[in-house]
C-alpha cells in the first residue's frame, strides 16, 4: 500500500506501513491488516482474510450429510457444538423430523455451555489485550470445566462433532449431569469475581469506553449479529425472533448496551454468560420431567441404529450400510436456517437436489461479514485501542475463513 | 406492524409488474425470481418502504446450474421490525455472469459480493474493490463452479467410483 502524504501539523511527512499479522499473537488468529500509521494513530487499515481457508462449501457438496458435521466443527472452534446442531437443525427441517423435547433440552444445555465457553475466551482475552492476566487465568479454568463435561458426553473436547441428525449418539450419563450440576455451583462465584476485577476497574474502563465504538444505523447496514449488534442497543436474537429447539418455553432476557462500544460488548458478553446459565438451570429442570432415557427421534431411515441391533437384526444391518456409506436419499429442498452463535447469526443455506450430498450449502458466518466493518472502526485510533477492538469484536479465524 | 405474505406480494407486483415472478414459499420463506436489472430497485423499494423496512441483508451468494448454463445470485433480506425474511434470486449467463453491486445500499454486501466473485465469478458492477478475498490472487478459476472437480482428477491413490464420489 502507498504511502500517504501528511500535512504540516504532523511530525512525520508520510505514513508508515506496519504490518499486523498474518501471525500476530494480537490478532488471536491468522489474519493480516496493513496499517498506515501516522505515529501511533491509524490513518488507514486494510484487512487481509483467507490464510486459513478450507473449502467447507465445496467440500460438503461431496459429502453425505452425516459428514458435513465436522465440518461445522471448525467454523467457530470456540463453540463448536451451537454449530454442530445448527447444521442437525437444519437438517431434520428439511427431513420435516421433530425432535423429542427432551433432545430439545439437552441440545439448550450444550448450547448455552458452547455459548458460555465462548463468551469466556472473548472476555478473558479482552482482558489480557487490555493488560490483565488474572481474569483470563480464572475463567480458562471454567472453560476447561466446560469441556470436561463435553468430554463426557461425546468424547471430544475442543471440535466436538457432537450429536447426529435427529438427536445424540448417547444419552447424557450420571457424571455428566453431575458435573453440570457442579458447574452451575461453582461457576457464579469464579464469574462474579471477575466482574469484580473488571467491571469497575479504571485501567480497563479508560481502556474500552468509547474505543471501537459503532452506532446502530452503522452496525445494520454493516450486518452486525450477535453481541456486537446488541451492544448497540438493537434487541435481535435469532432464539427469540424465530425460536429453534424450543427456546419459546424459556424465560430469559436479552441484555443489550446503548454506545456500541467495546466496554458494551464486554458487558453485553458478560450478562449472556448469566442468562445461558439461567437456561441450563431450566433445561435439567425440564429434562428431568421428561420421560428418560430419549436421546434421539424415532427417525430410522436417517439416524444410525444400535449396534446391538445391527448384529442381529436385518433391517438395522441395512439401515446402518446405508447410513454409513452414505447411500441414503434426500428429499429435495431449499431452505434456510439459523441459530444464534457465539458471535450472532450463524445461517445454513441449504439446497438439496436429492441424492446423497447437498447442491449446494452456503454457510453465513457471523465473523466474516462483522469484521468487514474493522477498517472503518480503526481508522483514526490507536494501534493499542484497534487491538482491543478487534479482540471485543470476536474475530475467530475458522469462521472468517469457512 | 406485522406484513401479511399476501399483501406483500400483491404489492410488489403491482410496483414492479412482471419483472418479478416464481412466488414460492418453500419452508415458509418467501422467495421470488427478478432479473439483474430490477433487483437494486428491488431491494431499494423493500429497503425504503416504511412499512417493511428490509434494512438488513442477511446473506449474499451463488449457485451454479451447468444445466442450464446460469449462475443463480441469490440474496436473503430481512426485516427485524416485522421479524420477516424474505429471499430473492437473480439468475445471470454463466457466459456473461454480470450483476449490479447491491453496496450502494449494504455496506454488508461488500465482503460477500466479493466472495460471491470468488467462488463464481459473479462480476458484481460498480462494486468499490471486486478482488479476490479467500483464494490466493493469482488463482485463474472460480472453484466452485460444478465443473471444478474436488479433487486432483489426476491422482490415482484415491479412487472412490465405488462409493460415488
Amino acid at each position: 500500500m502507498a504511502h500517504i502524504q501528511l500535512g504540516n501539523d504532523s511530525l512525520e511527512k508520510e505514513t508508515t506501513t506496519l504490518n499486523l499479522g498474518p501471525t500476530h499473537p494480537a490478532t488471536h488468529g491468522v489474519f493480516q491488516n496493513v496499517l498506515e500509521m501516522d505515529g501511533e494513530r491509524i490513518v488507514s487499515a486494510v484487512s487481509t482474510i483467507g490464510y486459513i481457508h478450507r473449502a467447507f462449501e465445496k467440500i460438503a457438496e461431496h459429502r453425505p450429510y452425516y459428514q458435513i458435521t465436522p465440518l461445522t466443527d471448525r467454523l467457530n472452534y470456540c463453540s463448536s457444538p451451537i454449530n454442530n446442531f445448527g447444521w442437525h437443525l437444519t437438517v431434520e427441517k428439511l427431513l420435516n423430523i421433530e425432535t423429542p423435547k427432551r433432545v430439545d433440552y439437552m441440545r439448550i444445555i450444550i448450547m448455552e455451555l458452547a455459548r458460555i465457553s465462548d463468551h469466556l475466551i472473548c472476555n478473558g482475552i479482552l482482558g489480557v489485550d487490555t493488560g490483565a492476566f488474572t481474569g483470563f487465568l480464572y475463567l480458562m479454568q471454567e472453560r476447561e470445566n466446560i469441556y470436561e463435561i463435553y468430554e463426557e458426553i461425546c468424547g471430544a473436547r475442543l471440535t466436538t462433532n457432537f450429536g447426529r441428525v435427529g438427536g445424540f449418539e448417547r444419552d447424557f450419563n450420571d457424571i455428566a449431569i453431575l458435573k453440570t450440576k457442579k458447574f452451575l455451583a461453582t461457576f457464579p462465584k469464579i464469574m462474579k469475581s471477575f466482574e469484580e476485577l473488571f467491571n469497575r476497574n479504571r485501567i480497563f474502563i479508560d481502556r474500552t469506553v468509547g474505543v471501537g465504538a459503532i452506532s446502530a444505523e452503522k452496525a445494520l447496514n454493516y450486518g452486525f449479529t450477535g453481541p456486537c449488534l446488541r451492544a448497540t442497543g438493537i434487541d435481535y436474537d435469532v432464539r427469540t425472533a424465530n425460536p429453534y429447539s424450543s427456546y419459546n418455553e424459556f424465560d430469559f432476557e436479552i441484555p443489550v448496551g446503548t454506545n456500541g462500544d467495546t466496554y458494551d460488548r464486554y458487558m453485553v458478553r458478560n450478562e449472556e454468560i448469566w442468562q445461558s446459565l439461567r437456561l441450563i438451570e431450566q433445561a435439567l429442570a425440564k429434562m428431568e420431567k421428561e420421560p428418560k432415557g430419549i436421546f434421539h427421534a424415532d427417525v430410522p431411515a436417517y439416524y444410525l441404529p444400535e449396534k446391538q441391533d445391527v448384529y442381529a437384526n436385518m433391517e438395522a444391518l441395512i439401515y446402518h450400510f446405508k447410513i454409513v456409506m452414505g447411500e441414503v436419499d434426500m428429499p429435495k429442498g431449499e431452505l434456510y436456517h439459523a441459530v444464534e452463535g457465539g458471535n450472532g447469526e450463524l445461517g445454513f443455506y441449504l439446497i438439496s437436489e436429492g441424492g446423497r450430498s447437498p447442491y449446494r450449502l452456503h454457510f453465513r458466518r457471523p465473523c466474516f461479514i462483522i469484521y468487514q466493518a474493522f477498517a472503518e472502526i480503526a481508522k483514526g485510533s490507536l494501534l493499542s485501542d484497534a487491538i482491543v477492538t478487534m479482540s471485543s469484536l470476536n474475530v475467530i479465524a475458522g469462521e472468517l475463513d469457512a | 406492524m406485522a406484513i401479511a405474505t399476501e399483501n406483500l406480494i400483491a404489492d410488489l407486483q403491482s410496483t414492479f409488474g412482471t419483472a418479478l415472478s416464481n412466488f414460492e414459499q418453500p419452508y415458509g420463506l418467501l422467495t421470488f425470481q427478478t432479473n439483474k436489472d430490477s433487483i437494486i430497485p428491488v431491494l431499494k423499494y423493500l429497503n425504503e418502504n416504511e412499512t417493511y423496512r428490509f434494512r438488513f441483508l442477511t446473506d449474499v451468494c451463488a449457485v451454479h446450474y451447468p444445466t442450464t448454463k446460469e449462475l443463480a445470485v441469490i440474496y436473503h433480506v430481512q426485516s427485524m421490525e416485522n421479524n420477516f425474511r424474505l429471499r430473492i434470486k437473480v439468475f445471470i449467463p454463466e457466459s456473461n455472469p454480470k450483476i449490479p453491486t447491491a453496496t450502494v445500499l449494504y455496506e454488508s454486501a461488500n465482503w460477500q459480493e466479493r466472495e460471491t466473485y470468488d467462488f463464481y465469478g459473479v462480476i458484481f458492477e460498480g462494486h468499490p474493490n471486486l478482488v479476490r478475498i479467500l483464494n490466493v490472487d493469482d488463482m485463474v478459476a472460480f472453484p466452485m463452479r460444478k465443473e471444478h472437480p474436488l479433487e486432483d482428477p489426476n491422482r490415482i491413490d484415491k479412487n472412490d467410483t465405488y462409493f460415488g464420489r
